[in-house]
């Protein structure tokens, strides 16, 4: 029966006739795994094929962590105004699915009587104008937890946390079980449930291997912290902290005692999402006014 | 020579699962077209991708999942029915332990089967493979659960395999062979249904889940519904075919059921206390499940028929006169194995991911799709119980044997699925 199901496997496989690339990323070694020249190979073949299929000059680095940098997000309660702009800065920096959506910031709408209560969160409001009254707004992303439950349950190291504190998948090693999915007590995983629909206009050619290049169907995928953009030297911030209007959105090095993170930590009232679950965010809400 | 006398066993068996009598053709026939259904489910799934199911990123396991979750109690208890046999001295226990784990290795199948069919990249089954890809064991329990599950097939299928080639060949079994390995395979049926109730019990993103309960409850139901089933294929295999298998194991069996299903309900019932009286944000999914939340509702009409089936089919099989009563027995049956499939997949699953991490509520249904390929997966497992019960019964039987040059096989059954009558008249003769 076995057999049976290697028969199935088989029918997912390439063709024979497929071009040599196919099969090279069929044998791909887990990321980690890959040598350097190997990784070069690996890049290569993915930019022709991303560019081929967009149709612009698409770059996949690797760039690996900066030494002596842990990266730690900040989010002002009191300033969100719901407007989901970083929703969608998101979606076009990082070059998620726009067909079905798939967003890897999801905004809470809450209760100002209420607090923080899960169970009371809309993430569907529409109204024509936020604020809306009575209510407070609470984007929830990947917390970049240190104890990432999601990393423990993957069967195969397809996902892990970097030095930098980020957590990445190998979107070419992940089987899509979902277990990381079950495990996530944040709902910061999302699942290429179809073929991910990216026009090749909206297409962002500047990407990076664990990051934002394009994925396949059947894979999971989340947020990291713009990896393409923050591990650049000079380094940018994430696409959702550069278009918040407000500046509700803090980014910065824990590991600097200078940094604006490290200053609304040890000045400002701070709360971390789900504490008691032991994971240790790197995402800390804050209210500064 | 050995390699010669194996082949001729082998030839043999496959001339038996080609012969048999009108019936056998009709069922096979008809658990083919299912899985031919099923396989085109299947392929038009791997096309689409698993957009075709139901599942989204808030209920992230469904309908397959769920019946992994059931297949795995009924595989781990229909071995463990090898212990009653041998504490009461039945008198068939061969026959007994070898329907057992044949019925093992059967729900195994359908159990990996599930798995495969839930990935989203089957291409990548290798990247679990050790040495080819990476395992990450000992972390993720679903990789306990890769190597335990494969562990019990592979068990299982050497032990029945041994058994019945043995007596093929006319000889006795080896116990210093047999009897460790079906120890063994005792402590290897609780570990593989402990080892899928912590896959979810070790998330404390799910309180649902991660309740220290879930295990036992997981052992409780699975001894209800294995049994259960069991007892079902007892009657048809010993109705049809000539192994004789006593009303008394069959009781027995019953009342054991009986037992198991009691502790069932109550490790329920202190699960539902806890989170009720403490009432907590806790208690949401068993609200979900149980009353509904917030208008959302779906599963409320199938756990409380499975908790109505579960209570009326426990009374049934502790009074002596309904339990020993072979119309109300069935019917205990049936409503056991459907209140627990109810309970250990849907009933178990769903509500562990609704409402969602971030309190979202995603009414899940199966899909079409999801239905189709899950009917296919189970004439799969059907399919291949009955090919090895069509091999098993007639050596068990002594009708398929090893002929005089030692290696060409002799086959006297050629109907295996027989009329009643023509059975009785020939028990008569005996």
């Amino acid at each position: 029966m076995k057999g049976v199901a290697a028969v199935l496997g088989a029918m997912a496989l390439p063709a024979k006739d497929a071009p040599a690339s196919v099969w090279e990323s069929f044998f791909q070694k887990n990321f980690r795994e890959l040598s350097p020249e190997d990784l070069k190979g690996v890049l290569a073949r993915l930019e022709k094929e991303y560019s081929e299929k967009y149709k612009k000059a698409v770059t996949v680095r690797a760039t690996p962590p900066v030494e002596g940098i842990l990266y730690g997000y900040g989010l002002d309660l009191s300033r969100c105004i719901g407007c989901r702009r970083c929703v969608y800065a998101c979606v076009g920096e990082n070059n998620q699915s726009r067909d079905p959506q798939i967003h890897w910031i999801r905004v809470l709408q809450l209760n100002k009587e209420r607090g923080v209560d899960l169970e009371d969160a809309e993430q569907y409001y529409n109204p024509s104008k936020v604020p809306e009254k009575g209510h407070f707004y609470m984007p929830v992303q990947c917390q970049q937890c240190e104890h990432p439950p999601c990393v423990k349950v993957c069967p195969v190291q397809a996902t892990w946390k970097e030095r930098d504190g980020i957590t990445v998948v190998d979107y070419n090693w992940c089987i899509g079980c979902r277990y990381c999915m079950a495990a996530c007590p944040y709902g910061a995983r999302h699942f290429n449930w179809k073929k991910p629909g990216l026009p090749p206009a909206e297409m962002n050619p500047e990407t990076h291997y664990l990051g934002n290049r394009p994925r396949p169907v059947g894979v999971v995928e989340k947020c990291t912290f713009c990896i393409q953009r923050v591990r650049n030297t000079p380094g940018r911030y994430p696409a959702c902290v550069e278009i918040c209007p407000v500046g509700a959105r803090k980014f910065g090095n824990l590991l600097d005692p200078e940094s604006e993170m490290r200053y609304i930590i040890e000045n400002k009232r701070v709360f971390i999402l789900k504490e008691d679950l032991n994971t240790r965010p790197k995402f800390y809400y804050f209210y500064a006014t | 020579m050995p390699m010669k006398m194996i082949w001729g066993f082998f030839k043999g068996t496959l001339v038996l699962v080609a012969k048999g009598s009108k019936a056998y053709y009709v069922w096979v026939v008809t658990l083919l077209c299912f899985m031919g259904i099923g396989f085109l489910a299947y392929l038009y799934q791997l096309q689409h991708g698993l957009i075709v199911t139901a599942m989204r990123d808030q209920v992230s396991w469904g309908f397959y999942i769920s019946n992994f979750t059931f297949l795995v109690g009924v595989a781990a208890a229909a071995v463990l029915l090898v212990i009653p046999a041998y504490v009461y001295h039945w008198k068939p226990l061969k026959e007994v332990a070898v329907l057992g784990e044949m019925l093992a290795v059967s729900a195994m199948v359908m159990c990996l089967l599930f798995v495969t069919v839930d990935i989203g990249r089957p291409d990548r089954f290798w990247h679990l493979i050790p040495k080819f890809g990476i395992l990450n064991f000992p972390q993720s329990l679903l990789a306990w659960d890769v190597v335990v599950l494969n562990v019990y097939l592979v068990l299982n299928l050497t032990i029945a395999v041994y058994i019945l080639y043995n007596l093929y060949h006319k000889r006795e079994p080896n116990k210093s062979f047999t009897t460790p390995l079906l120890l063994f395979s005792i402590p290897a049926a609780v570990s593989i249904h402990t080892v899928t109730a912590f896959l979810y019990n070790g998330l404390a993103a799910r309180p649902f889940w991660n309740a220290s309960i879930l295990a036992p409850r997981f052992l409780a139901s699975a001894f209800c519904s294995g049994p259960a089933l069991m007892i079902i294929l007892f009657q048809v295999i010993r109705k049809y075919t000539r192994i004789e298998i006593k009303n008394e194991a069959i009781f027995k069996v019953a009342e054991l059921i009986a037992y198991s299903m009691f502790i069932n309900l109550f490790l329920l019932g202190a699960e539902v206390f806890k989170e009720f009286y403490s009432n907590t944000v806790h208690l949401a999914p068993l609200q979900y499940l149980l009353e509904g939340l917030k208008g959302h509702n779906d599963l409320v009409p199938y756990i409380w028929t499975a908790m109505i089936f579960n209570v009326s089919a426990f009374f049934l099989f502790l009074i002596p006169q309904t339990r020993e009563n072979y119309v109300t027995l069935n019917i205990g049956c049936v409503l056991i194995i459907i209140g627990v499939y109810i309970e250990k997949g849907m009933g178990l699953v769903i509500p562990g991911l609704v409402p969602d991490t971030l309190g979202e509520i995603y009414e899940y249904s199966p899909t079409g799709v999801e239905i189709l390929l899950t009917m296919g997966i189970w004439a799969t497992g059907l399919f291949v119980y009955t090919l090895l019960l069509r091999v098993a019964v007639p050596i068990l039987t002594g009708e398929f044997f090893v002929g005089e040059d030692g290696r060409t096989a002799v086959i006297v059954d050629t109907e295996f699925i027989r009329r009643a009558d023509h059975l009785a008249e020939q028990s008569y003769r005996d």
